[in-house]
């Protein structure tokens, strides 16, 4: 630690089920230098202030989706968010929004992992089927290029913490999970849309949003949710008029 | 996960939380306001067709200062509505090779040319 | 899992916002600013004769109804997620309440300009 050290308060939420009724807020002073992270912030008030402060990470490096928190009001991951852009402070760390509080910065994430995500059936439904004796299904990069950047998401949760239609109505499937349907999709290989439209159709489905469109500007790794989202209003809409036009595969 | 306690934080206030949340909820704000100028332009077509006496009563309000500062309100938010509504235009349109800007210039553009045939049009009469 | 019936006011949502878009600034500008104070246009803009004269074209009759019709749908909509927004509980009733102002706004309109004959 040299003369390039400052200090800055970080006022954390704490929240023990066992103890606790309601959340309370923690401060602590932090000697930083530039290059430090905020989760580096939290790992020195763990080792060095706290150690009973309790928060998620795992690579420090914004592809593994652990660290999402609330900073200053902004879902954003705490690894790829530097102290420095917060001197003098004082900054606030909370967990993500719209999704209840575990301990301290840690929320259940039980809804996104145990129902929206396999709500999507988010795996290939194949055009045809394939024996491993017959070879890979083959894709161009053209075609591989319609669905790729929504298959970059980490599943860090921001967009859920961005989303008050979420936060306002947890039945609605979300950003992340909505723009993994259309990921598959869009995916050459894949036959599954007319399954996936019945939930893409609902209420939950795409109908709960509203274009806020703070999913994609949290984003950290470009997915676009809104987008994904907003343009299967789109086909939603011209299935809802002409269904009765075209067969259906999955008509009940 | 479901035995352990958890705490739900209410959502009361949100969009007064964040920025964005609050100029989205200025964006929805213009909504009340198309009601209402459809609500108002519905009372002269309804004049109009009422007669001459009923149409001097809806002008006379149409010319009120206040109708008019009201009208002023509506027109700031109609054309934050134009800005805002071709911003989030591309996130509507299927995965095209099209840069989002420009399809934002291209609608700005096409209301700019709509309203200024519009105009052109009240001008023309009016010769 | 219940199909939504959404897309039939978002459709009517989002043609109405087009339209609002393309045309509402000069028209509100038109009607409610400049021919009231005879700014760049003159006062007798919107006089009883012109304005008869006009709607005596079914093409202007058209454009007026999709006019009072789709800003009402659009704003309708629109309205109804604020509601939602604000915390209010939206359910059938307020639905009934802002489209059936729209839905009934669109038949006077259409009486109104029938009545003004052609």
């Amino acid at each position: 630690m040299a003369d390039n050290t400052r200090k800055i308060d970080i006022e954390c939420l704490r929240y023990n089920p066992e103890t606790d009724a309601a959340p309370r807020y923690q401060t602590y002073n932090v000697p930083f230098t530039d290059d430090m992270s905020v989760l580096q912030g939290l790992q020195y008030i763990k080792d060095e202030l706290d150690g009973s402060l309790t928060f998620r990470w795992s690579c420090r490096m914004a592809i593994c989706g652990s660290c999402g928190s609330m900073i200053n009001g902004v879902p954003q991951l705490s690894c790829h968010t530097f102290l420095r852009d917060y001197y003098p402070g004082p900054m606030r760390v909370e967990p993500l929004n719209h999704f209840p509080v575990l301990r301290d910065l840690a929320i259940d994430q039980t809804d996104f992992v145990r129902n929206k995500l396999p709500s999507v059936k988010p795996y290939i439904i194949p055009k045809e089927s394939k024996t491993l004796a017959q070879g890979e299904y083959l894709q161009t990069p053209a075609q591989m290029h319609k669905y790729y950047h929504y298959s970059e998401c980490i599943n860090c949760l921001l967009c859920y913490a961005a989303c008050p239609q979420y936060g306002l109505d947890p039945k609605f499937t979300g950003p992340a999970a909505i723009a993994l349907m259309h990921r598959y999709n869009s995916d050459s290989r894949d036959d599954g849309r007319a399954e996936r439209m019945e939930l893409a159709n609902s209420d939950e489905g795409v109908w709960g949003c509203t274009l806020v469109g703070y999913c994609s500007e949290v984003c950290p790794k470009g997915v676009d949710p809104a987008h994904a989202v907003n343009q299967n209003k789109v086909a939603s809409t011209l299935d809802y008029f002409f269904r009765f036009l075209t067969p259906h595969g999955a008509r009940r | 996960m479901s035995s352990v306690k958890t705490y739900v934080r209410p959502m009361a206030g949100w969009w007064r939380k964040n920025p964005f949340f609050v100029r989205y909820m200025i964006r929805e704000a213009s909504a009340p306001l198309f009601y209402l100028y459809a609500l108002w332009l519905l009372a002269g077509i309804v004049a109009l067709a009422l007669g001459p006496v009923a149409y001097a009563t809806w002008w006379a309000i149409a010319t009120n200062p206040l109708m008019i500062l009201l009208n002023l309100v509506v027109l700031v938010f109609a054309v934050y509505h134009t800005w805002t509504w071709f911003s989030v235009l591309p996130k509507t349109t299927p995965d095209i090779d099209v840069e989002p800007g420009t399809l934002v210039t291209g609608g700005v553009i096409a209301a700019i040319v709509v309203c200024a045939a519009l105009f052109a049009f009240a001008w023309g009469v009016t010769r | 899992m219940k199909r939504s019936n959404a897309p039939i006011f978002w459709a009517l949502f989002g043609a109405g916002g087009m339209l609002a878009a393309l045309i509402a600034p000069m028209l509100v500008f038109i009607t409610g600013v400049a021919a009231p104070l005879g700014f760049v246009l003159p006062t007798d803009t919107l006089s009883y004769e012109r304005m008869l004269a006009f709607t005596h074209n079914i093409i202007a009759k058209l454009a007026l109804l999709v006019v009072v019709s789709l800003f009402m749908f659009h704003g309708g909509l629109r309205m109804y997620h604020s509601l939602h927004h604000l915390g209010f509980h939206t359910a059938t009733g307020s639905k009934v309440v802002i489209f059936g102002g729209a839905v009934l706004a669109t038949l006077v309109a259409l009486w109104a300009l029938l009545r003004i004959g052609f």
